[in-house]
């Protein structure tokens, strides 16, 4: 199915706002929420400028839903995922509060990011369920409902505890599930202790401020060293307030340090995926060597595996041969309709470990250069950290020097 | 003398010369209004060109590093103190050195105690020998804090170390409570061996040189415990009433020794404070690197940088552990003294109100009782005279402790924002160095076939990316 009409167009997608709403849930019980502006301009490849095409609100739930679907309809792809919903990872002063406007500040960016990851990616790009998501406010959620998707989903994915005993996994794809353990087990490690060290090195800031405030009231009664006092004490001020637009940044890069915690679940999501095909192969296949055999047991009259039938048989008399016969041309007609749904099973999950693994080697890719770019960024914090630490000092000393 | 410097003119107005960005608002911006009012105009306390010519600053140089005989850092020889440089005051040679060390301990049936080795190297006539080698227990430094209370009781004694320290402390003996308390004896008989009086006191000599059984026999001396009890409570009686008739310049003293003593035990306990949640980051941080070495075990094309930022936070991490011990070094020690200090101070008060508290009590009597008139004026013109002398002692003694405060103070806190720059220029020439080694790899790296995405939406939202977006239907 190839379409002729497609048309190549610069787009710029961003969630510019956040509003506090109010509005009756399904309960019909007054709730409140917060919904994101998402405004899509499209840009003209000659000039540039950039025109504002659409705009409408959608809440998180609705991203989810969105996520979701995306999910059932591409189960080879590893799907971009969403923010945290509650705040996770959190030191004593930030809020675990949803509704505090740093934490939907934070909220609103990754929603973006989302959008624009699923934009940039290959596959997704083209879905029409994202692209109504952008374009068409009312009765999006029909539209997605209409498609049927909860049903499609298999609800064995969704039981994360579940273990199938596949006899032949694709190796690569048992290598890139511990992968992925790993690599959601060692970010929540690092997230849990800079956050435990945000903590601290916020105490460490903070307590010097009370410098300021001492120093202060002592240069009240000091003559000569009063000056001295009362400007070092500015610059302790300074400096205990320093921490705060650091931490903040801090914050960001604790964010995209999330997005990949949370995309080694994706990753384990198509994982689980091909188990359960080939969960589903290896079974089709063993129920058809069951029917084969049966069938020629019952057409030699060798009876080798054990059978309810064969035990009531022998119990309750011999079945007469038109019986036998009729159970054969049963039998017949099951291994047939197994041996085409085995093809096309193997078929299916041969297009899935070729699809899927096209789409982890370029995630791979995007994670490697992501990361890289994230921990430099890091440095590059550390390093304005230090300079502004050694500034804010050097002019304490200099006020010291001067007492 | 040579190593009084000025501290070198372009350093005082600019900034470091590494580069660093325009000066951020809050240092050109006039210091906010402040509660409680100052006695003084605070205007333009950050006009730093403001020098004033006349006061020497000692820079901070490392070969001085053990400059002055208060410096409890090592246990430096009293030889080597004789090239040391002076305070304003001191115009004279010194003359005695005294070193503190080598604590042992002594066990009893009784008890155990520690006791400590006390060298004195003296070119004094007055001294028997050159040199003399004691070991003194706490106790008798007690004593001798004791004697010289007595003989000068509107003198500003050295404190001495506390007793134990309440909170915390489990074993009176652990090894950094040994050495903190040695530290600040040496300190103690240091500041009683500059003290143009006290360093004359002959219960001083006797403690410096005596060998132990002398000492005793020289203790047993002197009014007994009873009669000092009976002198403190009546002590207590008269400073009541001394107190009302306190003349001006005391009761500006004594304003200024509240207030002293209100913020010199603030700025203690935030100076504890301080050390207590830098160790804690740092123990947090030990942990901290770690992980990324961890993780770049799973990660092939991340190992360098992961172990880059890994090796970064270890270098910050002893970075800290460093800034900690030029705090506990150079400022706890100095903050905490002066909290001592201000106690004393307050004891010395006392000590001046009663005396003039008794003049008082003399000469109310007098002008009730008229009998033995003679007997009293006559108590009164001694007594007038002790009050004169006790209280020129005390103002002069009171200049020269104002003005080794804020050297001390000034010093102290000049070493702690030091320690501090270096500290922050140590971290920055190691995130420099990791950044500047990883940035070189993406350059050098494959391009990637990932559309430019760049990690930093998640910083400035208002960057808009411009993606190809292809609509199939």
């Amino acid at each position: 199915m190839t379409e002729n009409n497609f048309w190549l167009k610069k787009i710029e997608i961003s969630v510019s706002e956040a509003e506090k709403r109010t509005g009756r849930n399904a309960m019909n019980m007054q709730e409140t929420y917060t919904a994101y502006l998402i405004e899509t301009r499209s840009v003209d490849h000659t000039d540039g400028q950039s025109v504002l095409t659409d705009s409408l609100w959608r809440r998180y739930s609705e991203f989810e839903l969105l996520r979701n679907y995306l999910l059932v309809y591409y189960p080879h792809v590893v799907v971009p995922p969403l923010p945290e919903k509650r705040a996770e990872f959190v030191w004593h002063k930030l809020s675990a509060d949803n509704m505090d406007p740093d934490f939907v500040e934070r909220r609103r960016i990754g929603l973006e990011n989302f959008l624009l990851r699923v934009a940039s990616h290959p596959i997704l790009c083209r879905d029409k369920i994202f692209y109504l998501f952008l374009t068409q406010e009312g009765n999006w959620k029909e539209t997605v409902n209409e498609t049927g998707f909860q049903l499609k989903a298999d609800s064995r994915l969704k039981a994360l505890n579940a273990t199938f005993r596949v006899k032949n996994p694709d190796k690569r794809f048992t290598e890139l599930k511990h992968y992925s353990d790993e690599l959601q087990s060692v970010i929540s490690h690092l997230l849990r202790v800079r956050a435990r060290v945000a903590d601290r090195l916020y105490g460490v800031y903070k307590v010097h401020g009370n410098y300021g405030r001492v120093f202060s009231e002592w240069s009240a009664i000091e003559k000569e060293m009063g000056d001295g006092l009362q400007s070092a004490g500015h610059h302790m001020d300074v400096y205990a307030s320093s921490i705060d637009d650091i931490l903040e940044d801090e914050e960001h890069y604790a964010d995209q340090l999330k997005e990949y915690l949370f995309y080694a679940e994706a990753l384990r999501a198509v994982c689980r995926k091909h188990e359960l095909m080939q969960y589903d192969l290896e079974m089709a296949a063993q129920d058809l060597a069951s029917k084969k055999q049966q069938c020629e047991e019952l057409a030699t009259g060798t009876v080798r595996t054990f059978s309810l039938k064969g035990m009531t048989t022998k119990l309750f008399g011999q079945e007469t041969p038109e019986q036998r016969e009729a159970r054969i041309k049963v039998l017949e007609e099951q291994i047939n309709e197994g041996e085409q749904q085995l093809k096309s099973k193997n078929l299916e999950g041969r297009e899935f470990v070729k699809n899927a693994w096209a789409d982890i080697e370029r995630f791979k890719e995007q994670k490697n250069h992501d990361l890289k770019e994230a921990l430099i960024s890091y440095a590059v914090m550390q390093i304005s950290m230090c300079k502004k630490g050694i500034q804010v000092w050097t002019n304490a000393k200099e006020c010291f020097s001067k007492m | 003398m040579e190593g009084e410097r000025r501290a070198p003119r372009a350093r005082s107005c600019g900034l470091p010369a590494g580069g660093a960005p325009a000066p951020s608002p809050g240092v050109d911006a006039p210091v906010p209004g402040r509660s409680g009012p100052p006695a003084l105009p605070r205007a333009e306390v950050l006009d730093l060109d403001e020098d004033e010519d006349d006061l020497e600053v000692f820079s901070k140089d490392a070969s001085l590093m053990d400059m002055n005989s208060f410096s409890p850092m090592m246990p430096t020889s009293p030889l080597s103190m004789i090239n040391q440089v002076k305070f304003e005051d001191e115009p004279d040679l010194k003359d005695l050195f005294i070193t503190v060390d080598e604590p042992e301990s002594h066990v009893t049936t009784i008890e155990t105690f520690i006791t400590y080795r006390i060298i004195t190297k003296t070119s004094r006539g007055e001294f028997d020998s050159s040199e003399f080698e004691v070991r003194r227990r706490y106790q008798d430094f007690l004593w001798l804090k004791g004697k010289l209370e007595e003989a000068h009781p509107t003198l500003i004694i050295p404190p001495l170390p506390e007793k134990f320290i309440v909170k915390g402390m489990v074993e009176r003996f652990n090894d950094d409570f040994i050495e903190t308390r040695r530290k600040a004896l040496h300190k103690f008989l240091n500041r009683i061996a500059d003290h143009p009086t006290l360093t004359f006191n002959e219960d001083f000599k006797v403690f410096l040189t005596a060998q132990a059984w002398e000492l005793s026999s020289h203790k047993k001396q002197g009014p007994g415990l009873l009669s000092r009890m009976g002198q403190t409570v009546r002590a207590v009686a008269m400073s009541m009433r001394g107190v009302k008739s306190r003349p001006e310049e005391f009761m500006e003293m004594n304003n200024f020794i509240e207030i002293f003593s209100q913020k010199i035990n603030l700025i203690d306990k935030i100076s504890q404070r301080i050390y207590k949640e830098e160790r804690e980051y740092s123990d947090e941080m030990k942990e901290y690197g770690p992980i990324h070495v961890l993780w770049s075990a799973s990660e092939e094309d991340l190992v360098d940088t992961l172990k880059g930022v890994a090796s970064c936070i270890d270098k910050c991490c002893k970075a800290t552990e460093k800034r900690m011990s030029g705090l506990s070094e150079a400022l706890l020690p100095v903050v905490h003294e002066y909290v001592l200090y201000s106690e004393m101070l307050m004891g010395v008060m006392k000590r001046r109100d009663q005396i003039q508290a008794e003049l008082d009590s003399k000469v109310e009597a007098l002008t009730y009782k008229k009998a033995d008139t003679d007997l009293l004026t006559e108590e009164i013109g001694k007594l007038e005279d002790k009050v004169e002398c006790a209280n020129n002692a005390l103002k002069a003694d009171w200049e020269r402790w104002k003005h080794n405060m804020q050297n001390d103070i000034k010093s102290a806190f000049t070493d702690m924002a030091e320690e501090n720059i270096h500290y922050y220029e140590q971290g920055f020439q190691h995130e420099n160095r990791t950044r500047g080694l990883n940035e070189q790899k993406i350059k050098s790296g494959s391009g990637s076939c990932v559309p430019a995405i760049s990690t930093l939406p998640f910083k400035t939202s208002t960057k808009k990316h411009a993606i190809p977006f292809f609509f199939f239907f």
